[in-house]
C-alpha cells in the first residue's frame, strides 16, 4: 500500500470471535484485507487499514463484525454538519460527490 | 438518452432485451473525459434494467452493475467476447462503491430488480455475479434467502472479469484489493479543480477590489498591481491542496490530511517568497504564510472523501482539530493581509 495508510487506533471495527463459522466472507469483500482466516476462525489482522466501509458487517450472517460505518469525506461530516444530520457525500444541490 | 451502445435487440422467455455493444464510441470517448472533469457527472446514466451482450442463454452469467454511464461503459468493454447478461442497478447515475454506501446499490434494489425482471425464467442457474466494492450495499445472505440467486463476488476492477471467469469465479487477492496508485488520483484532479471553480474567481475577484486600499484611500492602480498578485498567490494555494498534495500523497510526510496540505501550502508559500510574490513587508509575508497554509491544508482535507482508504472515525478525529486550525490561520491572515495594505505606502 505503498504509505496510503491513514491514522491508527481510530476504527471501531469489532470482531466477536466466538459467533464466526469461518464462512471467509469479511476476507472476499474487504477491500484492504483487513482479515484472514486463522484457525478456521477470521482475525482482525490489520485493523489499521480498515476505512469503516461496513462490507464485511453487512456480509456476515453470523453477525460476528461491527463497524460504525459512513463516509470518510471531510466534506461530507461538514455538511453533516451544517444540516444536522449523520455525515453524508449526498450533495446532489451543488453537483459536489465523489 | 445516449444510446447508440444499443445495437439490437434479443428475445427472451420474459421478454425483449436490448443488446449492447462492448466497443466505444467516438461519443463515448469524449464523454469520458468530459465527465472527469464534472461536466454533467450527475445525469450520466444508463436505464436501469437487463441488457444483454452476444448471444446469452438461460445457462449465461449476470453481471450486476450501477446505472453510472462511466461504470457500464467500462463493464460493457470488459464483457467483449463474452455472452452474458449485465443487469443495471438504479443507482441515480452514481458508481458502484459510493451507491453502496449509500445503500442505493443496495439489497433492496437487487432484490427487487431480480424479481420484476422475472430473472429466474430468463435463467435456469442461480448465479449473480456482483461487483465486491458492492458488498457495502448488498448482504449476500439476505438476497440468498429472498430470491435463491447467490451472490459471487467479484473483481474490483471490471477490467479484471475475463481473468476472474478464467479463474474459475475466484478473485485474486490483487483483484480484490483496493490500491490508489498515482495515476488514480490523478485523474481525480480535474473532478477536484471543477468543483472549487465558483470560489476560484469569487475569492480572488475580493482580493482583487480589496488590494486597492490605502492608507490615503482607494487607488485603482494599486488594487491592478497587487491584485494580480494577491489572485496568483490565492491560485497556488488553490493548486497545492487540490492537485499537489493528492499527487504525491503518500510522499508527504504526516498521516494527516491536513498536516499533508500545511506542508504543501508553506513550501509553495516558500516558493512566492522567494519569488518576491508576497509583498515588501513581513506582515503580508506572514499573512500569505497564513492563508496560504490554512486553504491549502482545508483543502487537502476535503481529499479524504476522494481516496479509497480513510474511515469515517479518521476523518472525524483529524477534523476535530484541524477544522478550528485552519479557519483561525486563515482569519488571522486575512486581518494580517489588510492591515498590510495600511503600513504600506
Amino acid at each position: 500500500m505503498n504509505g496510503l495508510v491513514y491514522l491508527s487506533n481510530v476504527v471501531t471495527l469489532e470482531l466477536d470471535q466466538a459467533k464466526c463459522n469461518g464462512c471467509l466472507m469479511c476476507t472476499i469483500v474487504c477491500p484492504h484485507n483487513v482479515f484472514e482466516i486463522v484457525g478456521k476462525k477470521a482475525v482482525i489482522m490489520k485493523r489499521d487499514l480498515c476505512m469503516e466501509c461496513g462490507a464485511c458487517d453487512k456480509n456476515c450472517r453470523e453477525h460476528a463484525i461491527s463497524v460504525r460505518s459512513g463516509v470518510g469525506c471531510a466534506a461530507g461530516i461538514i455538511n453533516g454538519i451544517l444540516r444536522g444530520t449523520e455525515p453524508s457525500c449526498d450533495c446532489s444541490s451543488s453537483g459536489n460527490c465523489c | 438518452m445516449h444510446s447508440d451502445y444499443i445495437t439490437g435487440s434479443l428475445s427472451t422467455t420474459a421478454g425483449n432485451v436490448p443488446r449492447i455493444s462492448t466497443a466505444w464510441s467516438v461519443n463515448d470517448i469524449l464523454n469520458t473525459v468530459r465527465i472527469r472533469w464534472a461536466i454533467g457527472r450527475m445525469n450520466y446514466k444508463v436505464e436501469p434494467g437487463l441488457y444483454a451482450v452476444g448471444n446469452p442463454d438461460n445457462d449465461s452469467e449476470v453481471f450486476v452493475t450501477c446505472n453510472f454511464k462511466l461504470t457500464f461503459d467500462h463493464v460493457r468493454k470488459a464483457l467483449s467476447g463474452m455472452n452474458s447478461w449485465v443487469l443495471i442497478l438504479n443507482t441515480k447515475g452514481i458508481n458502484v462503491w459510493c451507491a453502496a454506501g449509500k445503500g442505493t446499490f443496495g439489497t433492496k434494489e437487487l432484490i427487487s430488480r431480480v424479481t420484476k425482471l422475472d430473472l429466474s425464467k430468463i435463467v435456469t442457474h442461480r448465479r449473480l455475479i456482483v461487483p465486491q466494492l458492492g458488498a457495502t450495499g448488498v448482504s449476500a445472505h439476505e438476497v440468498k434467502e429472498q430470491t435463491g440467486f447467490r451472490v459471487i463476488y467479484g473483481p474490483v476492477r471490471a477490467a479484471d472479469i475475463s481473468e476472474f471467469m478464467h479463474n474459475g469465479m475466484k478473485a485474486t487477492r490483487e483483484m480484490r484489493s483496493v490500491e490508489f496508485p498515482v495515476w488514480e488520483r490523478m485523474k481525480l484532479i480535474p473532478v477536484e479543480l471543477s468543483y472549487g471553480r465558483y470560489y476560484l474567481f469569487l475569492v480572488p475577484a475580493l482580493f482583487i477590489l480589496l488590494s486597492g486600499l490605502n492608507r490615503h484611500g482607494y487607488s485603482l492602480d494599486l488594487a491592478f498591481a497587487n491584485g494580480l498578485r494577491s489572485a496568483f498567490n490565492l491560485l497556488v494555494a488553490y493548486l497545492a491542496g487540490l492537485a499537489v498534495t493528492p499527487m504525491l500523497l503518500p510522499w508527504i510526510p504526516f498521516r494527516r490530511f491536513a498536516l499533508k496540505g500545511l506542508l504543501v501550502g508553506w513550501v509553495a508559500a516558500l516558493a512566492l517568497y522567494l519569488l518576491h510574490m508576497t509583498g515588501s513587508g513581513w506582515v503580508e509575508t506572514v499573512s500569505w504564510f497564513l492563508m496560504i497554509g490554512g486553504l491549502s491544508s482545508f483543502l487537502a482535507m476535503n481529499f479524504t472523501g476522494s481516496t479509497t482508504f480513510t474511515s469515517l472515525s479518521g476523518v472525524q478525529k483529524e477534523m476535530k482539530t484541524a477544522l478550528p486550525v485552519q479557519i483561525a490561520i486563515a482569519a488571522l491572515g486575512v486581518v494580517l493581509w489588510v492591515i498590510s495594505k495600511f503600513l504600506s505606502v
